[in-house]
């Protein structure tokens, strides 16, 4: 048992934490300003829809674009096009976090993940507006 | 205050025996450690009286805390902050247990459940065991209770009640009022992705899975403390074979239900919630095949040792990672943010059982016997251990991915991250090939490993054995693979020829795993099917693997731009231009126009409101058509559905059309809500007689026929009524015929159009009336946009049946070896598997449909 399967253990797990390190490349967390120095990396990105601005959707014409305007705490601005259909309330999210690749007067983006306000029944300011709607 | 209509007894007496079964279970664990520790047998019997009499007590207040919650559930008491947080009055009765173990203090007593139902098993079968085993198995109880205690100890509150009250949990101007709660109509009710079949029967087989790895590691600690390092090992052995077997079936049960309710069209996501409970399963089957090795040969105690004290802290350490927020925005599952407090009390359960278990391995780890002599490599036990290492890795490999978001919480970790990535570390572009590109080298491995360890035999395998056996199932397995790369071929060119070819070498070493496996009962075991479990887990394993090889890399988006050519795309402007293989996969269905999708063709044809308030279905009638003689030869209807919650949250649910050997399951991508805003066309009126003709700006109306009190598909009047309908034929640009029929109903002097809708010409039609001499007046109506539409996507999976069976048969397997090892009496060992065989076989197929 000893030597060899130690050798064995040790071989497998370079194998694969080669493979790891070679096959991950990780993407961050950014902030506009920040993609923007980053064009063409893949990141996230944590924002607000910009509602002041129109949100372009037209399924009955294409049903897999979406444009809109996105805005992070720091003031960052900018465009997002998202090759998809549009998620359900993405007007009353409250924060979306976004997937995908800043280009160079737009961010293309690959998934959409909706932070809506009253999805997290744990949060106490949720459950006083619930119940202050009855 | 008073308030008026509150039911408080039951939430006082659920709460009194909380803390009974908090200090009952503290008792009984310290009673049972001193029982181990007592030197003379009167006063070791007197402890384990007093623990179990304590366990017992427990076990009692935790059945009577389980019934008032669901009691205050099943009657509406939303005075009750559980009650008005996952209850409403529209669940059905089967709803209601779910919506118990939605909720994070739910959840809890349901793994106090199941820890009592294990741990009344074992004080009757533990025997000498009971002690250090039932001490560890109830200090976990103690933490578990912990969690939902609800009291306040300094100025600190230690874990959350169920019975809480909404009026102190929260604040609001209507609690100022006595009769607060008659303003609170309804509760906030369970999430409609959780009323689905599998949310109730899974939990409960979860977290039995869960409850069942505190046993491995209850005997490991006690082998440790007692000294007896190797004698435990028969006894825990039918333990982690129900581990493994409850634990894989809750995952997997979890993995349908996300593929009924969940719209990313598949079972399995690499999401970290999946991850984190796969993980302990892994090494709780790695640490199962080390053990079979020490009772065999003596060697890898240690490593068994290691492995299950490590199984259970996975647990812990997947339940501090799901309930805790630390996940954040990495996964779909929408888990809850939890207090700091109820993360301190997580994090406190994990570090007591993962310090206090390694602390005790290191003090320990020289102590346990070993062999320290090479083994050949002609022998089973060399080829188990390489497997359990494999599996055992692949899980770490699992979880230090699945851990990124706990990086980048760490001080100093995480400043690190940001100096070398600048910023927080997230998942890359295509995180589940991060996850497949290792899972599929692993699955080749393993699959080889499942195969021929088995031909060779403990300690030595005789010359020529192996060879002789191995080689039928080497020769079948390989003429199969090859026989389906053409008939059936993998088509999975995503990430190009070398991911194929990897592919192509793992469906070969599943299918050569489940041949091998099965020749092994038939050729060398002669079928004896009692001692057959093993090979029987084995082939339902490699069947589910073969299952999830084809489904996943033979699925198709069929409502995808690539399979149906990018022929709809009317017009629209893309700006900022389109990759060409970034395809469309969403398609939109115009109300009653076929449309194209791959071999189908689909109609929306209606829509219908479901059960519940805001729910809509939407009917598509899919139909195959035989081009060449024209003949329909396939049909159905799929209803997915479109759920506005109370929240206003919409949640689409797909529907999925079941085949043996494929599903074609579909969902809607984006719906119309009802508010639309008001349509500005009017009512154009012509006056004519019957056979004249009106045109519209697409096409002409030919009036055919009056009709008095019609009674057909569109109306069912009879001769009491007075109505009119009037027969149209409505012809087109493209001189494509459509029937309108809008009437006119008289009922109790009040006069109704009956409008009729042509969707796919926008048109409206409505039956005025008749003139005073004797012509007919119809309005048309033509809209400037789309009257109703609905987004879907739609996906075929191939032959995903086999990973149902496959975890089913792994699961008997499971129960086979159980029993086996067990050594029962002959009519419970038959109880038992009919029990449990039937039980699957019901929840798996019958009592969904």
């Amino acid at each position: 048992m000893k030597t060899r399967s130690i050798i064995i253990l040790v071989g497998i797990a370079v194998i694969i934490g080669a493979l790891l390190a070679y096959s991950v490349d990780f993407s961050t967390y950014d902030t506009i300003e920040s993609a923007k120095k980053k064009e063409g990396k893949f990141v996230h990105l944590i924002a607000k829809v910009d509602l002041s601005k129109p949100i372009e959707y037209n399924p009955e014409k294409d049903p897999n674009y979406l444009a809109f305007h996105a805005i992070d705490s720091l003031g960052g601005k900018t465009l997002v096009v998202y090759r998809n259909s549009k998620p359900t309330d993405l007007e009353r999210s409250e924060r979306v976090v976004m997937k995908g690749t800043m280009r160079d007067n737009y961010f293309e983006c690959k998934d959409i993940l909706l932070k809506c306000p009253s999805k997290y029944k744990d949060d106490k300011q949720n459950l006083e507006r619930s119940i202050n709607q009855q | 205050m008073k308030f008026v209509g509150e039911h408080l007894l039951p939430g006082q007496i659920g709460h009194l025996f909380v803390i009974v079964a908090f200090i009952a279970s503290l008792i009984s664990s310290i009673s049972y450690f001193s029982a181990v520790y007592s030197i003379d047998e009167t006063s070791r019997l007197q402890w384990k009286k007093i623990a179990r009499f304590s366990f017992f007590t427990q076990i009692a207040a935790v059945i009577i805390v389980f019934s008032i919650i669901y009691y205050i559930c099943a009657n509406h008491f939303y005075e009750y902050m559980y009650a008005y947080k996952h209850a409403s009055k529209e669940l059905e009765p089967k709803f209601l247990l779910a919506c118990i173990w939605e909720g994070q203090e739910g959840s809890f007593l349901l793994w106090t459940i199941c820890n009592s139902i294990l741990g009344a098993i074992f004080i009757f079968r533990g025997k000498e065991w009971e002690s250090p085993v039932m001490g560890v198995v109830t200090l976990s109880q103690f933490f578990l209770f912990m969690m939902v205690l609800g009291i306040y100890f300094f100025g600190v509150r230690i874990g959350s009640s169920p019975f809480a009250l909404t009026r102190n949990e929260i604040s609001a101007p209507i609690f100022s009022q006595p009769n607060y709660l008659s303003f609170i109509s309804d509760g906030m009710g369970l999430n409609v992705l959780l009323r689905n079949y599998w949310m109730v029967v899974h939990p409960p087989v979860l977290f039995l899975g869960f409850a069942s790895t505190t046993i491995p590691f209850a005997f490991a600690i006690s082998g440790m403390l007692t000294r007896k390092y190797g004698d435990w090992i028969p006894k825990a052995l039918p333990w982690i074979l129900f581990s493994a077997c409850a634990l894989g079936t809750g995952i997997m049960m979890g993995g349908k239900w996300a593929y009924e309710s969940l719209s990313f069209g598949g079972y399995w996501a690499w999401d970290p919630v999946e991850n984190s409970s796969l993980v302990p399963w892994l090494i709780m089957v790695a640490g199962l095949h080390t053990l079979l090795i020490y009772k065999a040969t003596g060697r890898s105690l240690r490593a068994t040792y290691f492995f299950l004290l490590l199984a259970f802290c996975f647990v812990l350490y997947s339940t501090f990672l799901t309930r805790t927020g630390i996940l954040g925005d990495t996964s779909v599952h929408a888990f809850t943010e939890a207090g700091t407090a109820i993360s301190v009390m997580i994090k406190s359960f994990l570090f007591t059982f993962l310090l206090g278990g390694m602390f005790l391995f290191a003090k320990h780890y020289k102590k346990i016997p070993a062999i320290h002599t090479e083994e050949p490599t002609q022998t089973r036990e060399f080829w188990m251990f390489i497997g359990s290492l494999v599996i055992f890795l692949a899980a770490i490999f699992i979880i230090s991915i699945t851990s990124i978001p706990v990086y980048n919480r760490i001080p100093g970790i995480k400043d690190l991250i940001i100096k070398i990535h600048g910023g927080a570390l997230a998942m890359p572009e295509d995180p589940e090939f991060v996850y497949n590109k290792v899972m599929v080298l692993v699955a080749i491995v393993i699959g080889l490993l499942t195969a021929i360890t088995q031909y060779f035999k403990f300690k030595s395998t005789p010359k020529g054995f192996f060879i002789k056996k191995i080689a039928t199932p080497t020769l079948i397995s390989a003429l199969i693979t090859i026989c389906l790369a053409f008939i059936y071929p993998l088509e999975y060119n995503k990430f190009g020829l070398g991911f194929l070819g990897a592919i192509y070498l793992a469906f070969f070493s599943t299918i050569y795993a489940f041949v091998a496996n099965l020749w092994y009962i038939f050729s060398v075991q002669k079928a004896n099917w009692k001692k057959a479990g093993g090979s029987i887990a084995h082939a339902g394993f490699a069947l589910m693997l073969i299952g999830m090889i084809i489904s996943s890399s033979n699925k198709k988006v069929i409502s995808s731009s690539l399979v149906n050519g990018i022929t709809f795309n009317m017009g629209a402007k893309d700006p900022n231009g389109r990759n060409a293989d970034d395809p469309q996969e969403n398609l939109t269905l115009i109300r009653q126009v076929p449309t194209k999708m791959a071999d189908y063709e689909v109609t929306y044809t209606n829509d219908s409101a479901g059960n519940e308030n805001g729910r809509k279905y939407y009917h598509l009638w899919f139909e195959k058509k035989d081009k060449q003689r024209n003949k329909i030869k396939e049909k159905f209807m799929l209803q997915p559905d479109v759920y506005l919650m109370k929240d206003n949250n919409m949640s689409s649910n797909p529907d999925t059309r079941n085949y043996l050997t494929r599903d074609i399951f579909t969902y809607v991508s984006f719906a119309l809500k009802e508010q639309q805003d008001k349509d500005t066309a009017a009512f154009r009126e012509s006056i004519i007689n019957i056979g004249d003709t009106i045109f519209y700006s697409n096409g002409y109306l030919i009036l055919n026929s009056i009709l008095k009190n019609p009674n057909n598909g569109k109306y069912h009047f009879t001769s009491n009524d007075v109505a009119l309908s009037a027969d149209l034929t409505v012809v087109g640009k493209d001189s494509i015929k459509y029937a309108a029929m809008p009437a006119l109903e008289v009922d109790n002097d009040h006069l109704h159009h009956l409008d009729d809708t042509i969707y796919a010409k926008n048109l409206y039609v409505r039956f005025n009336g008749i003139s005073e001499d004797q012509k007919i007046k119809i309005g048309v109506k033509e809209s400037d946009r789309l009257i109703d539409f609905v987004t879907v996507k739609t996906y075929v999976f191939p032959y995903i049946n086999l990973v149902w069976l496959g975890i089913v048969i792994m699961c008997i397997g499971f129960i086979v070896s159980m029993i086996h090892r067990a050594k029962m009496s002959r009519m419970l060992s038959a109880l038992i598997f009919a029990v449990i065989c039937l039980g699957i076989g019901y929840m798996f197929l019958l009592a969904n449909n």
